[in-house]
């Protein structure tokens, strides 16, 4: 369909929409560079409060690395023309979205109640409500695009066979994924 | 024509895959002039939404100026205007603080970031590489509404009963961070970190355009080092906003969980009003470190269009080919990966360990190197040239001339031990205003003087252009060069009375004259935006495709480009952006192709 604005001889080229979504995730990563950075810079002053984190974090990174796993399979289906299955697994991969939000939430409850609260002294809690939450954001701005190809999967009048918008979005899922990763380590090393 | 749709189509509606595109869409007044997805439109509202800023930015300082200069005496019309901030026809030191804080606000971003880029990236890129329109128009119109809500937000700022932010255009904490710290840190503050966010999430948008346009989209042919200097200016631009952006944003939602949520990243052991705070251990200086991480990178974000802008013109108004066109691209290259390395030169002063300090001084004078390159290579280009005086080439040359005279002292702030003395002095005001300011302001109205017949497809008015630039030059020096003295004589900015200082009484009519000399400034300004107008609807016609003689592509397009931009096919580029007086030939289109018996260069 981009046939318009992509020349034949840029076909051999990485797709536009895919180098966009690569500048956007250097961009993203540097503020998560930036918050993470500030951390690293903070936690060697004095007055510093570390915190432990709750175990229902190991829940959510294992829901969204799965959901890295079906986004893959997904991906593959809608390649092999299999619509049933792909609409199958990106419903999966949704629900596994909501549900790593959901657990998020819940993670951020028991620190809460933990005493890491935003009152008063400085320390790594603030931190992560500050950072987990972005990323948080970030996961359902995903969920919310998943959920857009996934209606369009099942309401389209017209059948497409373009790979590229679900391999964008398998793209941005996976840098999420990743990101997420990047996070539970640095709090796990550092928190 | 049928092109021209394809490109709207793909925005319309993905998934249509494989159908022939023959529905026409009629282009209806709201499609073509508002919620337009052609890069020259975007532009046009870019360029008219960032004059206007231009308007009330430049207003706010005629106006602080007037008391700067005149302290002793009551102005009704400043009542007129502020009401009760300036009651008896003076302002009141709070709302001053609020006035200058949005003349660098709206100035540095709202102009010279959006107003610039915004203009030029748009128009240029898809025309000067060669491309039907911007890699996602979509995305391209959003980054223009999300700026235009910016700023409605930021606007709305300076109506609220507490008033716009004042804490400086750095709103550095506790300052910022504490809403009972000052008038200017309640709503307006609020506003100012809204409308921040929109603005960040509108350069993102742009800048990601901006690179995948010219990384992806280029015309056969259009090679890299065959790219006019503007794109290559216009693509480090754009690499600077997106890396740098995000982390002014970082920075800015700490402060809002500060300000909100009782948290102490910025905060600590702070007494208001005999009032301990309970935030403890947080710091102050982070908050600069992340925002001049930005904000340095910032100060290249306006200048390096204008760069690129200003290669252009005088190459192509000297009849000669830009010289050293690759050392060009490597200083620009330069000075892009300086820029993220120099921050911490803003906060000598901060307690910065003396050794961390010398290392930035060693990277900031580095940046010296670079600019000297570029400022050597425009002096080279128009050297024996056939100069054509246009309004666009004199704001070009006056664009080098003021580019060297503010680069000179930022070798002085630079240097830590001489920025000791001279830091929140009226020398930084005098050296940041001309070399990023003014400068820009230069290179920016060069470039609208140059490129207006392509936007409009008429010319500006040129004698008005002349005296818009000589007054604008000489305003330029008589405004900030006296700063300089004051400067080094201690005058601190951000200071509305300094009566209370003997030493500074000397330089009474020095204020005064400078007062004068923004007030003809700015009247010369409003002289050109009532050209601009003026010329949009009643301004000679263009009559040749080519006006101005020049190599490029956005000269090949229709005087009159609809969306889409070329009828037909798009051209293939043979060759570089500059051969001006070549073989003896005035100038060679890049479409042409390379003749057999023709000389390299």
């Amino acid at each position: 369909m981009n046939t318009s604005i992509v020349s034949e001889q840029q076909h051999r080229r990485l797709h536009p929409h895919k180098f966009a979504l690569w500048v956007a995730i250097a961009s993203i990563l540097m503020m998560f560079a930036g918050l993470t950075s500030a951390f690293i810079v903070k936690s060697n002053q004095s007055g510093w409060r570390t915190f432990v984190l709750p175990n229902i974090f190991w829940v959510s990174t294992v829901l969204i690395l799965t959901s890295s796993l079906t986004m893959l399979m997904a991906i593959r289906a809608f390649k092999n023309r299999a619509l049933q299955q792909y609409r199958r697994i990106l419903g999966v991969t949704f629900l596994l979205g909501v549900a790593f939000v959901i657990c998020q939430v819940i993670g951020f409850e028991q620190l809460w109640n933990n005493n890491v609260q935003f009152k008063g002294a400085s320390g790594a809690g603030q931190f992560f409500y500050a950072i987990a939450g972005l990323h948080a954001v970030h996961v359902i701005g995903g969920i919310i695009a998943l959920l857009v190809i996934f209606l369009k999967s099942i309401t389209g009048k017209t059948k497409s066979y373009d790979a590229v918008p679900v391999e964008v979005m398998g793209m941005y899922w996976h840098f999420v994924d990743l990101l997420w990763l990047y996070l539970m380590i640095f709090f796990m090393i550092l928190g | 024509m049928s092109d021209t749709l394809h490109i709207q189509h793909e925005v319309a509606s993905h998934g249509h895959s494989g159908e022939p595109h023959v529905h026409h869409q009629k282009e209806t007044f709201v499609s073509k002039y508002i919620f337009s997805m052609d890069h020259k439109m975007i532009a046009k509202q870019f360029l008219v939404t960032g004059i206007i800023w231009a308007i009330i930015g430049g207003l706010f300082s005629v106006l602080f100026r007037l008391q700067l200069g005149f302290p002793d005496q009551s102005f009704p019309i400043l009542e007129t205007f502020f009401g009760r901030w300036a009651e008896g026809g003076k302002i009141k030191p709070e709302f001053y603080y609020a006035l200058t804080t949005m003349h660098g606000t709206v100035l540095i971003f709202f102009v010279l970031t959006a107003g610039l880029s915004g203009t030029f990236a748009n128009l240029l890129i898809p025309l000067q590489v060669g491309a039907r329109d911007m890699a996602s128009p979509f995305m391209n119109m959003l980054s223009f509404w999300l700026f235009f809500a910016a700023s409605i937000v930021m606007l709305s700022s300076l109506f609220t009963q507490t008033g716009p932010a004042a804490g400086g255009w750095t709103v550095y904490p506790p300052l910022s961070a504490l809403g009972l710290a000052s008038q200017g840190s309640k709503s307006g503050m609020d506003l100012w970190i809204i409308a921040m966010t929109l603005f960040v999430a509108s350069q993102l948008l742009g800048g990601l355009n901006y690179i995948s346009t010219i990384l992806n989209m280029r015309t056969k042919g259009m090679s890299m080092t065959r790219m006019p200097l503007t794109i290559w200016a216009i693509l480090f631009t754009a690499i600077l906003g997106v890396l740098s952006f995000p982390v002014l944003l970082s920075g800015l939602v700490l402060l809002m969980f500060d300000r909100h949520l009782g948290t102490s990243f910025y905060l600590s052991d702070i007494f208001v009003a005999g009032q301990a705070l309970p935030n403890e251990g947080g710091s102050a200086i982070l908050y600069q470190h992340l925002f001049w991480f930005l904000g340095h990178p910032e100060v290249y974000i306006i200048i390096l269009p204008t760069m690129g802008l200003a290669s252009e013109i005088l190459a192509i108004n000297s009849r000669k080919p830009v010289f050293g066109y690759m050392a060009m691209i490597a200083s620009l290259m330069a000075i892009c990966v300086l820029a993220f390395l120099v921050w911490a030169h803003h906060m000598f002063v901060t307690g910065l360990n003396p050794f961390l300090g010398s290392v930035f001084v060693l990277l900031t004078l580095l940046i010296a190197i670079p600019s000297a390159i570029k400022v050597f290579n425009w002096i080279t280009t128009i050297w024996r040239g056939n100069i054509r005086f246009t309004p666009a080439m004199l704001f070009a040359i006056g664009f080098v001339s003021i580019f060297i005279s503010g680069g000179l002292t930022g070798i002085w702030l630079g240097n830590s031990t001489i920025d000791v003395h001279l830091h929140d002095t009226m020398f930084v005001i005098a050296h940041f205003h001309i070399v990023m300011g003014v400068s820009a302001f230069f290179g920016m109205f060069a470039g609208i003087y140059h490129w207006f017949p392509k936007l409009f497809g008429r010319y500006m008015n040129n004698t008005l252009g002349y005296i818009h630039f000589w007054v604008t030059l000489a305003c330029a020096y008589l405004i900030f060069w006296p700063m300089h003295y004051q400067g080094m004589a201690g005058m601190p900015r951000r200071y509305l009375d300094k009566s209370s200082w003997v030493s500074f009484s000397q330089f009474h009519s020095l204020d005064a004259m400078i007062t004068i000399a923004t007030i003809i400034a700015f009247s010369v300004q409003l002289m050109f935006v009532f050209n601009y107008f003026y010329s949009m609807y009643k301004g000679r016609r263009v009559r040749s495709q080519n006006p101005w003689g020049a190599t490029t592509l956005e000269w090949t397009t229709p005087i009159h480009p609809g969306h889409g931009n070329w009828e037909g096919e798009i051209p293939e580029v043979h060759r570089w952006a500059y051969d001006y007086g070549k073989d003896g030939r005035d100038f060679i289109p890049q479409t042409e192709p390379v003749g057999e018996n023709e000389s390299t260069h």
